[in-house]
């Protein structure tokens, strides 16, 4: 497994612009290993834009992105290609393959092997769906699918949009325990929420 | 937008003179040139059409001239992302077509008294409509992607693109032709053209290139006034 | 290496559901029908434009097979998982359009000569013919797939993608198409097969750098 170590990701006076208005600017937020962030703000205000940033998908019109690992600053490159994962609302699955040749792909494709594909297939309560094609899944069984590849793969920064939307109480709870485990390991979350994660996060309010 | 239009303010000092000037300077050299033109004597095979010659040919140097400013304020703007050059690149497009249009049709008359047909399959002819081609192709991407500065940039990537592609494109024309021993009607040669002839088609290419210039410089000015007032616009919305 | 799961992801995609490759065959089946159609079964006339004709019939094919190859991915999401890899996103555009390639490119290679000689070619121009549509069809498809991924966002489609790439296929087109007539008249051909090869090269080469440019800029 090919395995990045993120112990920082500093926001420094990031601004954004889309179709020519600014969402925002002068953003500081720093987040370290083990920590969780809930993003909130009103509809429009930039939160999935702001996670865009981070992954290197949209230029900010302003201000830097930093990644650190233990031996001092990340190439930013390397750290948006090996250390993190971007789930937004749309999740990349494929309607015409099966669960398991998704998750087994993604999970490969994001620096993690058919081992631990199966165990996060497994912990995520997707097991027996595994042949099933994605597109007979519901809005709750795709979205754990989805997030059975964070699950699986070594990547420590997990960038979420709404990730529980679809999501039932019980399905939540478990998420949330499977988060607090990967924080523990070393991860960092930064989530875009309406409602309150299930783990203890701070919360960074994006102001106009 | 914040970027915006880094210094536009020179430019704009700088055009609202020029393009004036050039315009009166392209007046002047076309003037001369079509005198000159209409006044040089028949050409022994061709008579009185070979007169179209002096309005085809710049024009069709002029359809590639442009393609070229537009491929320099297309990688320009697409490295250094400034928004004067790519403003400079949207607004040379419909003038190189124009230009390349005109070559286009008075191709066409110069080739109907000659050949008796509207249209020949010469190497330059072909490579004037494949150039009149990307042009379009350029036109209608950058119009159909909703997002400007998203437009921008792919059209830029496109005008790269079609600016590697010219040479393989009439290379491969060319090829084409002396593989069907295609003769060329517009076989004006270099040293071989009388010098009588010369005069006219330089002095009409430099008209040209100055009219290029002058309206090249208008519509850029427009271009910025048009941003201008989008990012005025956008600011009062939010 | 997971490009290589890539690849493979992306044929299974092709020949999955839908039949992408089998519908590109039947469009160019049915373009090269209505050749005759509209222009008289005359043999003569309808052998001398033979190779021509197969062989924009399948450019076209082509064209239209490629619509989809970066679109679907952007709109699901699977573009921004493919772009955050690291793989770069220039190798990862290579992989799609061999993919599409093998998938359907290479059916259709099958198909030209078969086209040609059913629209009255002389069969001994079936093995070049075959040869000139698989390595043009490479080039068909990196400089395709470069349309597709300039048009990405625009919902115009094919159309744009076609008025994009069309005046791009005219060196492929002259060197496949001329190599086959030079064979017909009995002339030499390996010059335009050479060149179309170096153009398909070169289209493999330098196209997935446009490609991942234009991915990129629809993302932002």
């Amino acid at each position: 497994m090919d395995v990045l170590v993120i112990d920082a990701l500093h926001l420094e006076d990031v601004a954004v612009a889309r179709g020519g208005r600014v969402l925002f600017e002068g953003l500081n937020l720093t987040l370290h290993a083990g920590e969780a962030v809930a993003l909130t703000g009103p509809n429009g205000s930039g939160k999935t834009s702001l996670l865009r940033v981070i992954a290197g998908l949209i230029r900010p019109a302003a201000g830097r992105v930093r990644f650190i690992g233990p031996a001092g600053e990340l190439d930013p490159e390397e750290a948006r290609g090996r250390g993190l994962h971007l789930l937004g609302h749309h999740d990349g699955l494929k309607n015409t393959r099966t669960a398991w040749e998704e998750q087994l792909f993604q999970t490969r494709w994001t620096g993690g092997d058919e081992a631990s594909a199966q165990a996060a297939l497994a912990v995520l309560g997707l097991a027996w769906g595994a042949e099933l094609e994605v597109r007979m899944l519901s809005a709750g069984q795709r979205r754990r699918l989805a997030l059975a590849r964070l699950v699986a793969s070594p990547r420590p920064l997990w960038l979420l949009d709404e990730p529980l939307a679809p999501l039932d109480a019980d399905r939540r709870r478990l998420i949330g325990e499977i988060m607090t485990a990967r924080l523990a390991d070393g991860g960092l979350i930064l989530a875009a929420v309406h409602d309150p994660l299930p783990i203890a996060a701070r919360t960074f309010e994006i102001a106009a | 937008m914040i970027p915006a239009l880094a210094n536009p303010q020179r430019f704009m000092d700088f055009s609202r003179w020029a393009a004036p000037w050039l315009g009166a300077l392209a007046a002047a050299l076309i003037a001369i040139g079509l005198w000159l033109g209409f006044t040089a004597p028949e050409d022994y095979q061709q008579g009185d059409t070979v007169r179209i010659m002096f309005i085809h040919v710049p024009a069709a140097w002029m359809g590639l001239f442009a393609y070229l400013c537009l491929g320099v304020a297309s990688f320009i703007g697409l490295v250094f992302r400034h928004a004067l050059a790519d403003a400079a690149a949207r607004a040379a497009a419909p003038l190189g077509a124009a230009f390349t249009g005109l070559a286009l049709v008075t191709g066409s008359l110069w080739g109907k008294p000659m050949w008796g047909t509207w249209w020949q399959w010469d190497a330059r002819m072909t490579s004037v409509l494949v150039l009149f081609l990307f042009y379009l192709g350029y036109m209608a991407l950058q119009a159909a992607i909703e997002d400007e500065a998203k437009a921008d940039r792919a059209a830029a990537i496109l005008a790269m693109v079609g600016l590697i592609n010219l040479p393989i494109v009439h290379y491969s024309v060319e090829w084409w032709n002396t593989l069907h021993q295609g003769e060329s009607i517009f076989r004006k040669g270099g040293p071989a053209m009388a010098a009588v002839y010369l005069w006219p088609l330089g002095i009409m290419a430099l008209g040209y290139t100055a009219l290029f210039g002058s309206l090249w410089l208008v519509r850029i000015r427009a271009e910025v006034w048009r941003r201008r007032a989008r990012a005025a616009a956008m600011k009062v919305v939010s | 290496m997971s490009l290589a799961a890539l690849l493979r992801r992306e044929l299974a995609l092709a020949w999955g559901r839908g039949g992408g490759p089998l519908l590109a065959c039947a469009f160019y089946v049915a373009m090269a029908a209505l050749l005759p159609l509209a222009a008289g079964p005359s043999p003569e006339r309808l052998a001398a434009v033979a190779p021509g004709s197969a062989w924009v019939a399948l450019a076209l094919a082509s064209l239209l097979s490629l619509e989809r190859l970066f679109e679907r991915d952007f709109e699901d999401g699977a573009l921004d998982l493919l772009t955050l890899a690291p793989a770069p996103l220039e190798l990862v555009c290579a992989v799609k359009c061999l993919a599409q390639w093998i998938a359907a490119g290479a059916p259709l290679a099958v198909l030209a000569p078969v086209v040609c000689i059913a629209l009255g070619a002389d069969p001994s121009l079936a093995p070049l013919t075959f040869v000139c549509a698989l390595v043009g069809g490479l080039g068909f498809a990196f400089t395709g797939g470069l349309g597709a991924a300039l048009a990405l966002g625009s919902r115009r489609g094919g159309l744009l993608i076609a008025v994009i790439v069309l005046p791009l296929f005219a060196p492929p087109v002259i060197f496949g198409g001329g190599a086959i007539e030079a064979m017909a008249s009995g002339l030499h051909w390996r010059a335009g097969l050479l060149l179309l090869s170096a153009y398909s090269l070169a289209a493999v080469a330098l196209s997935p750098l446009a490609m991942a440019a234009a991915c990129r800029n629809a993302l932002s």
